[in-house]
């Protein structure tokens, strides 16, 4: 090494050990960064304890058997989450095929230029305020009037398709098929919002060579456009989905909160947030304990999703 | 300085043989502004023609509105008449898909899509109804564009895990794969090396047999190397201070390098141009 080097370094070190602001503030920095991640993995941990050490009575008593009984009576103390789960992963798939293919329908239409500017941006505009409508609202709002308004189509359903198993009951006025509609409109923003950023920032290349190659506007969209927005769309729908698994107050107030697995979408069902919402202020020693159980199913759900999404995503943008 | 308006007279000495596309008197605007002013010229088949001239002359402009893209720009309007083999392309009749089939593009970005190198080149087989045995018109197509050596053990591959020269030829190899009558090039090397480059100059001299190409390009040896025709643009402010561009010389390559009429030209190609 030439002595220049040497020297060199020396004055390197020597400035790296003088004080110096600018450098400090991004230790300060740093160290915050990594402080504040540190507790949002220490929440996460103390919720997920919290979880099961409350629930470990209703754990040791019912074991995995609680996933497929659909007791629920407090006087006997003996509780069963199959109802919970049912409803809660039926009502979230029936509102998911609603809500994908209208909010990737939505989506597509708004990122193509079929509308003007003028009129597109307040579309989009009113499409977030759904998002902003707190749950509480889309309750009441299905109870007095979605709901009463949709009655008389779902009777009509009954009376033709009433042989099938899901249309198999008498529309009742609390039930899982309106619950998941309600749902779909909930979840509906998020799909549409997100799909439609994802397609808005593909490439303009993509397009132009689509077109180039002699394609129309319909097979640019779904052999090239769609499948390249394809791991943000599918990110908008894990989202949408882990909404619909975890909404509380729309589904507490509108599926009925009945304890039965029914085959029908048209009787009243239960969901696992709304069963907690309901009974969470009187339960107290093993019925609060079962709850919890119940929470920490939920929580596994949508833990799941997410990383089932987390999958698929990189799954795609791998291959596609 | 020639005044653009005027047709320049060399057009119809360079050009006898077999017209593929005439351009008569075409002007492009982009809601107001006045891009291309006055453009007469005609391509012949199965010939290379370069498209020269300084940044924003509106090569790429002119260019794409030999396959309608010009479509695409909501603001963009042509006037004057472009005729492909007698029919004019922007009569309303005319399907601007078909014309696309027809008249092929390479961009200046490498732009496969992001399937795999197989489904690149059937995708536009598909949406132009191709019936026959795909597997063979994909490695057709890539023997076509030079690449099928490079990639034929990792044809289920994405795209764009190839390199940027390649990328190029599979979008090449993609257009190929369609059977253009015409292939129109917006700068297709000037994202590639010089090896990658000289291979595409390679594969054009091929494809002229079958092909009638088009290429824009910064690069004059490009041009003198590849291109039986040579047209200069160039941009002059007009009335009102907006640039507008227009073709000055229309020549046999080797005119317009080796002995321009016009003095734009002259300065242009031999570098010593603004
Ligand atoms: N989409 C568009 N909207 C409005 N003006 C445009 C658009 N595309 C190009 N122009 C304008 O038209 C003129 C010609 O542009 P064009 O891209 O055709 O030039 P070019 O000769 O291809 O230049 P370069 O060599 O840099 O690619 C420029 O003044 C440009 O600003
Ligand atoms: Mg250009």
């Amino acid at each position: 090494m030439t002595p220049s080097t040497i020297s060199h370094q020396e004055t390197l070190i020597e400035s790296s050990q003088k004080f110096n602001a600018p450098r400090l503030i991004d230790r300060i920095f740093f160290w915050l960064t990594v402080a504040l991640a540190v507790s949002v993995g220490l929440i996460l941990l103390w919720i997920t304890w919290s979880l099961l050490s409350i629930a470990f009575p209703a754990i040791a008593e019912f074991n995995i058997g609680f996933l497929f009984s659909q007791v629920w009576n407090p006087v006997e103390d003996a509780y069963g989450a199959l109802p919970q789960i049912y409803g809660t992963i039926v009502s979230s798939i029936v509102a998911l095929l609603f809500a994908i293919p209208l909010g990737v329908g939505v989506a597509v239409f708004l990122s193509e230029n079929f509308l003007p500017r003028k009129i597109l941006t307040p579309i989009a505009f009113v499409i977030e305020l759904l998002a902003a409508i707190p749950s509480v609202v889309y309750g009441m709002w299905g109870i007095f009037v979605f709901i009463p308004f949709i009655l008389p189509g779902l009777q009509a359903i009954y009376g033709t398709f009433g042989w099938l198993p899901f249309f198999s009951t008498q529309p009742s006025t609390r039930q899982l098929f309106a619950t998941a509609l309600v749902l779909a409109i909930m979840i509906l923003p998020t799909i549409i919002a997100i799909s439609r950023d994802s397609l808005v920032s593909t490439p303009p290349e993509l397009r132009q060579g689509a077109y180039g190659l002699g394609a129309t506007r319909w097979e640019t969209l779904t052999r090239v456009l769609v499948p390249s927005a394809l791991s943000g769309i599918i990110g908008s729908i894990m989202l949408a989905l882990g909404r619909a698994l975890g909404e509380t107050m729309a589904a507490a107030m509108l599926i009925g909160n009945s304890n039965r697995v029914s085959a029908s979408l048209f009787a009243p069902a239960s969901t696992i947030s709304a069963l907690i919402a309901n009974q969470f202020g009187e339960a107290s020693g093993l019925q609060r304990s079962a709850l919890f159980y119940e929470a920490l199913i939920l929580m596994i759900m949508t833990l799941l999703v997410n990383m089932l999404a987390e999958v698929i995503v990189n799954r795609f943008q791998q291959v596609e | 300085m020639t005044n653009p308006s005027t047709r320049p007279t060399s057009t119809n000495n360079a050009v006898s043989d077999d017209v593929v596309i005439r351009t008569e008197n075409v002007s492009v605007y982009y809601g107001a502004f006045q891009a291309v002013r006055n453009v007469y010229l005609d391509i012949p088949k199965n010939k290379v023609v370069a498209f020269i001239g300084p940044s924003g002359c509106g090569k790429s402009t002119l260019l794409r509105c030999y396959n309608r893209l010009n479509d695409l720009i909501p603001s963009a309007r042509v006037d004057g008449k472009i005729t492909y083999q007698g029919i004019d392309l922007y009569d309303p009749k005319v399907d601007p898909v078909e014309v696309r089939r027809r008249i092929g593009m390479v961009f200046q970005r490498p732009n496969p899509f992001p399937k795999s190198i197989y489904e690149n080149i059937a995708f536009g087989a598909r949406v132009n109804g191709y019936k026959g045995d795909m597997d063979e018109l994909v490695e057709r197509s890539l023997r076509g564009a030079a690449l099928w050596e490079e990639v034929k053990d990792k044809l289920k591959q994405s795209g764009l895990s190839l390199s940027g020269g390649q990328q190029q030829r599979l979008c090449i190899a993609r257009t190929i794969a369609i059977e253009p009558e015409v292939i129109l090039m917006d700068e297709p090397c000037s994202a590639l090396d010089p090896i990658s480059t000289l291979r595409v100059e390679d594969l054009m001299h091929d494809l002229k047999q079958r092909f009638t190409i088009i290429i824009v390009t910064h690069n004059m040896q490009q041009a003198s190397r590849v291109a039986d025709l040579t047209g200069f643009f160039n941009a002059e402010a007009g009335e009102g201070g907006s640039r507008f561009g227009y073709l000055v010389e229309y020549d046999r390559t080797e005119h317009i390098f080796n002995a321009p009429k016009e003095q734009a030209t002259q300065d242009y190609v031999s570098g010593r141009f603004g």
